[in-house]
């Protein structure tokens, strides 16, 4: 047994995990830089430690958190709720052309590349620096956050829709051109159809992640409930900053799970039926399908 | 409504009767959100009238973009920007296995484990950087410290859930044969899964840096280090030809980042 064990597995086998050189070459380099980018950023021991005593002052004062000031809390994210869906709604509407207008298959070179340019500068820069800008442009308040959130979600959409576009098989497209159908009827009845699935998709997702971001603009002032928590962590009122965090966690998990459950209706064709007798979600989070 | 015994239909039809009124229930609560938002949300008209206006001023404040501030503030914050991302990306990967690993339903077969894990990773994700920055602050003080946390923690939801969908989407054949050869639990995921999961990794990893590139430039608007405190106090001032070179060392890093990025990607995969 021991002899013929020795025979099927010769000692030059390739392991796939083993240590070869390179990559124990690779975990040094990794270390190397880990000590270095640490020596950088000034991270010390002292500062740690001291910092492990602050943490738990710090979830003394958060816990109980403290719902007194609900008023506010909410109305600071009724306005977060309606920034997301205005930014999506604006958003789809948007990037549903432009992202049609960047598909190489579908347009000449000169429409695909300023719409892709387009689409390439709304996805640059972080949705809170677009944010900044609108808040100097437009003023504080929700407008601006509607706006920064509308510039994220067409580089998103815009992005995605285009892929998504430039995929879809392109026999159905002639066999509706081959009717003499009109150039917006093409799209309407041959392109549009193929892609509808996974455009759900893209704006179910985009609806998630305006929902985060909505909370967070109100940090540059652009509107929401960002703007109340970053003032209680400034006033150091953590057991309302607890409060407005758990509310938070609460809305977007809802989202969550409604996002999932559109995308069980129109993805899977949910029946009403189905509703009590599977989970449209499971705890893992949106993506799972 | 409907139950199982239905007649053969006469006519083809798409959707049934109540798969239609759930699709026309849901446009419906579309259109009804749309438009409680349209009429609560809080615009002010004279605000929207001028913001061409003051959009064109504010462009006009930015030119001509003041070059010689790039050396003198920018390039070191940058610099930092980008070591916090990095940073903040191994922390999280060191961080996330281990979760990834308990949450993926077939590596470990324990349902609680599972459901602790699947917590942590959607409590990781549903707090955004900027809060788990300002967390940190509170702890550890502003500066970059606090950011690279912030990256770090919130980057472990994404990286874990990810990674432990690519365990549960492993085939099962090389995991049976190396259990059926008396396999530890260490040397299955050396020899089973890595080798499997090993394309998806590393794509996760270069995405998510990529992600962290853009989150670690806002942080320092919140005191958590990098070029955002740069930004921020170039706006504070209303030096707005300062503000003009930090966007534009921003919006190049990011497309570096992403050209990096394809380049690996195209070397490893």
């Amino acid at each position: 047994m021991a002899s013929m064990s020795s025979q099927t597995l010769p000692s030059s086998v390739h392991k796939p995990f083993s240590l070869t050189w390179k990559v124990r070459l690779g975990f040094l380099a990794l270390l190397i830089y880990v000590i270095y980018a640490a020596a950088q950023l000034d991270f010390t021991y002292a500062r740690f430690v001291s910092g492990l005593d602050n943490a738990a002052t710090f979830l003394q004062r958060m816990f109980p958190p403290n719902f007194d000031r609900s008023a506010i809390l909410i109305k600071g994210m009724v306005e977060s709720l309606q920034i997301a869906v205005l930014a999506s709604v604006l958003g789809i509407a948007i990037s549903l052309p432009i992202g049609l207008l960047g598909a190489r298959n579908l347009m000449p070179s000169w429409a695909t590349w300023p719409a892709r340019s387009l689409v390439a500068l709304c996805r640059a820069l972080h949705p809170v620096i677009v944010a900044i800008l609108f808040v100097k442009a437009v003023g504080f308040g929700a407008l601006a956050g509607i706006l920064a959130l509308t510039v994220a979600s067409i580089g998103f959409i815009g992005k995605l829709f285009t892929e998504a576009v430039e995929e879809i098989s392109i026999k159905q497209v002639e066999a509706v051109r081959a009717t003499g159908a009109s150039f917006f009827n093409i799209i309407t009845f041959s392109v549009l159809p193929q892609v509808f699935a996974r455009f759900v998709g893209f704006s179910t997702y985009q609806f998630d992640s305006n929902l985060r971001n909505s909370t967070m603009v109100g940090i540059v002032g652009a509107g929401g409930i960002g703007g109340t928590l970053f003032s209680a962590f400034q006033r150091f009122d953590y057991d309302f900053v607890a409060a407005i965090l758990i509310t938070i966690i609460t809305v977007i998990m809802i989202g969550e799970v409604l996002a999932g459950f559109l995308r069980s209706v129109f993805l899977d064709n949910l029946r009403p039926a189905d509703l009590w007798r599977k989970r449209p979600l499971k705890a893992g989070g949106a993506s799972n399908d | 409504m409907t139950d199982g015994v239905t007649q053969p239909p006469r006519t083809w039809q798409r959707y049934t009767l109540d798969q239609k009124l759930l699709r026309f229930g849901i446009y419906l609560a579309m259109v009804l959100a749309v438009v409680q938002s349209v009429r609560y949300v809080n615009i002010i008209p004279e605000f929207l009238a001028d913001a061409p206006e003051q959009m064109v001023d504010l462009f006009n404040r930015m030119w001509p973009i003041d070059w010689a501030y790039y050396p003198q503030d920018v390039n070191s914050a940058l610099i930092e920007t980008i070591h916090i991302a990095t940073l903040g990306t191994i922390i999280a990967v060191f961080l996330a296995i281990p979760v990834g690993l308990l949450a993926a339903n077939n590596y470990t077969p324990n349902r609680f484990l599972n459901f602790i894990a699947r917590l942590i990773l959607v409590s990781s994700r549903s707090v955004n950087s900027l809060v788990w920055a300002l967390l940190f602050i509170a702890i550890f003080g502003p500066g970059a410290l606090a950011g690279t946390l912030a990256i770090a923690f919130r980057s472990i939801g994404f990286v874990g859930k990810l990674i432990g969908e690519a365990i549960e989407e492993t085939s099962v054949g090389s995991i049976e044969a190396l259990k059926a050869s008396g396999a530890s639990k260490g040397a299955l995921l050396n020899y089973g899964y890595w080798p499997q999961i090993k394309p998806a990794f590393w794509s996760l990893v270069l995405l998510r840096w990529d992600i962290n590139v853009r989150e670690s430039a806002v942080l320092g608007l919140v005191g958590a280090g990098g070029i955002g405190m740069t930004l921020d106090t170039a706006m504070n001032l209303f030096q707005w030809e300062r503000v003009a070179v930090i966007l534009v060392a921003i919006f190049a890093v990011v497309i570096l980042a992403e050209i990096v990025i394809t380049q690996v990607r195209k070397r490893i995969l």
